[in-house]
């Protein structure tokens, strides 16, 4: 399971062997016209180490069963597996206890959660829930699907130029009325890192809860949802470098338990009759139905292989490929980089004069280049800085130095076929 | 496919000069089309006396795929009839999607430049965009969507 040694650990990352840690991915060998793939897309979705895809074979070939149910071998092995998974999440973001961990289907799945969970019992006509302009289309819908049902309005944080938040507008939208907020820890548009430790202490000190939307955070920030002392927290596998199909909500264990059930079903109850439901207690009475076990269970392997090589060392390699790319796309005439935040992730939106987003993506897909073009779910924020769609190009810690280099000469290869 | 071949100079040049830009002053059908995946927009008005289409302009935002077969599209239908268009409107969607057998007869002429498009599915709602909009402007439909065709189906738009 260890991709590296993991006495290196309290060094800093130059130390780790980051061209062995992208041997651990198979689909990095893959060829795309003859052209080798640059995977440059990492905020869509990451690639998968050997490690976790083994780990997936294990399951299928030696452990599967249904859980919390059967009394037979495999059963109880799939069962047990099964929750070390979930104690796996729980050590990885820090959770007081495992039972606050909820496995989901990913993001979307926790924050509908929340929504009806929370929202739909504790939220009411005249109340008032603040989101912000940096928010994924998953993170607004939901609210905006609450608020008009219940004739609740919705408040929202504005940006600056660089793609910050403005936090002292952030501060004046509280009053009496304010219930909930949600927030995105990271912009998947544009990279930024939003100052949530301070923003989640302002909404306590009204009262408010707040859900914080992890998506892109999780696979390149230390979680610790204790010291952050958010109510919620939400995050997919299938960014982590996991499987699709599976995510968690953190939330507070006496949170949750005040909440109603989102799924009716199996699993989810203590026991049935037609004239009544008693629900289980938590997690499970978020879970009704069977789980995706074997992606939870990859799910697990993907954080173990994580936090192998340590969320900070990761992040601080990804910072200067950043800073590499950055300075690269800068200084190319009649590109503009979107989104210039001074705490980002590894995340590059940019826009190059006269060619639309989409051709900048087919041309570059030519050079076997994976980048994401469009609006990225958060058409909020190109509203904002008044374009159509951006190209983005995503980075990882398998990504190297010389697929910066690629991008720059696709780029160029865009322009001469624009001239 | 090489995405060479389809960016060939033909649609290069209508891309950086579309032809039959703007909008008719004195149009009497009127439609725009939306690709809600990507945001792109686009307006076509045209003049059609007794099932002809006398005059025909195009406007909007699009990626350069798009604009480029807009504008082909205009020169194309400019002066056929109702009927005619109808066909091209057939044949391009065909050729769009793979269907076309290109070496059997059609009436598409340089439009075929954009076989290529077939290959990729992601970008074929750009090409087809003007051609639906078209479609509803003739038969008095105000308004046209890539996501309401079934024919392509096969774009998505997701983070």
């Amino acid at each position: 399971m260890n991709p590296v040694n993991t006495s290196l650990k309290s060094e800093i990352s130059p130390s780790l062997d980051w061209g062995k840690i992208r041997a651990d991915f198979p689909i990095l060998q893959l060829k795309i016209d003859g052209k080798p793939l640059i995977y440059l897309d990492n905020a869509a979705s990451s690639q998968m180490p050997q490690q976790v895809i083994d780990r997936l074979v294990r399951y299928q070939t030696t452990q599967h069963a249904n859980i919390n149910r059967a009394v037979h071998y495999l059963s109880e092995v799939a069962t047990m597996e099964y929750h070390n998974a979930r104690c796996k999440l729980q050590q990885f973001i820090n959770a007081r206890e495992d039972r606050e961990v909820i496995f989901t289907s990913g993001t979307t799945d926790s924050i509908n959660l929340v929504m009806h969970g929370y929202g739909r019992k504790f939220i009411k006509a005249g109340d008032e829930i603040i989101l912000t302009t940096l928010e994924h289309h998953s993170n607004i819908v939901p609210w905006q699907m609450l608020a008009q049902e219940k004739g609740a309005k919705i408040r929202v944080v504005p940006i600056n130029d660089k793609g910050e938040l403005e936090v002292d507008e952030y501060e004046k939208l509280f009053n009496e009325r304010t219930k909930f907020v949600g927030l995105i820890h990271v912009s998947n548009a544009l990279g930024t890192i939003n100052p949530i430790k301070h923003m989640i202490d302002f909404a306590h000190r009204h009262g408010v809860p707040v859900l914080i939307d992890g998506a892109q955070a999780a696979p390149h920030i230390t979680i610790d949802v204790q010291a952050l002392d958010c109510d919620f927290y939400a995050f997919s596998a299938h960014k982590l470098c996991g499987p699709t199909g599976v995510g968690i909500l953190y939330g507070k264990a006496a949170l949750l338990e005040a909440m109603q059930p989102f799924k009716g079903g199996g699993d989810m109850i203590a026991s049935v009759t037609f004239e009544e439901t008693i629900y289980n207690t938590i997690p499970h009475k978020f879970e009704a139905g069977t789980p995706p076990i074997a992606a939870a269970i990859g799910f697990g392997a993907a954080i173990e292989y994580l936090m192998d090589i340590g969320i900070e060392h990761i992040a601080a390699y990804e910072s200067s490929l950043l800073a590499y790319a950055t300075e690269c796309l800068s200084e190319m005439p009649g590109v503009k980089i979107i989104g210039t935040a001074a705490e980002k992730t590894a995340v590059i939106s940019f826009t190059i004069d006269g060619v639309h987003p989409h051709d900048i993506g087919t041309i570059l897909n030519q050079d076997g280049i994976a980048v994401r073009t469009g609006h990225h779910c958060a058409q909020p924020i190109m509203q904002r800085f008044n374009v159509p769609a951006t190209s983005r190009a995503s980075f990882a810690f398998y990504n190297k130095r010389t697929e910066v280099d690629a991008l720059v000469t696709g780029i160029k290869t865009v322009q001469k076929i624009f001239l | 496919m090489h995405t060479n071949s389809l960016y060939q100079e033909v649609i290069l040049d209508h891309n950086r000069k579309p032809r039959n830009y703007g909008k008719l002053d004195h149009a009497n059908h009127h439609a725009v089309g939306h690709n809600p995946l990507c945001g792109d927009r686009l307006d076509i008005s045209l003049q059609l006396d007794n099932d002809q289409i006398n005059n025909i302009a195009f406007q909007g935002e699009s990626c350069a795929i798009c604009k480029a077969s807009a504008s082909m599209m205009t020169t194309a239908v400019k002066g056929k009839s109702r009927a005619d268009a109808e066909t091209l409107i057939h044949e391009f969607r065909e050729l769009a999607t793979g269907k076309l057998d290109i070496n059997q007869p059609n009436h598409l002429g340089r439009l075929t430049v954009f076989s290529g498009i077939r290959d990729l599915p992601t970008r074929v709602k750009c090409a087809i965009l003007p051609w639906h909009t078209l479609h509803a402007a003739l038969n008095s439909l105000t308004s046209a969507s890539t996501e309401a065709d079934d024919s392509v189906q096969s774009a998505s738009n997701h983070s």
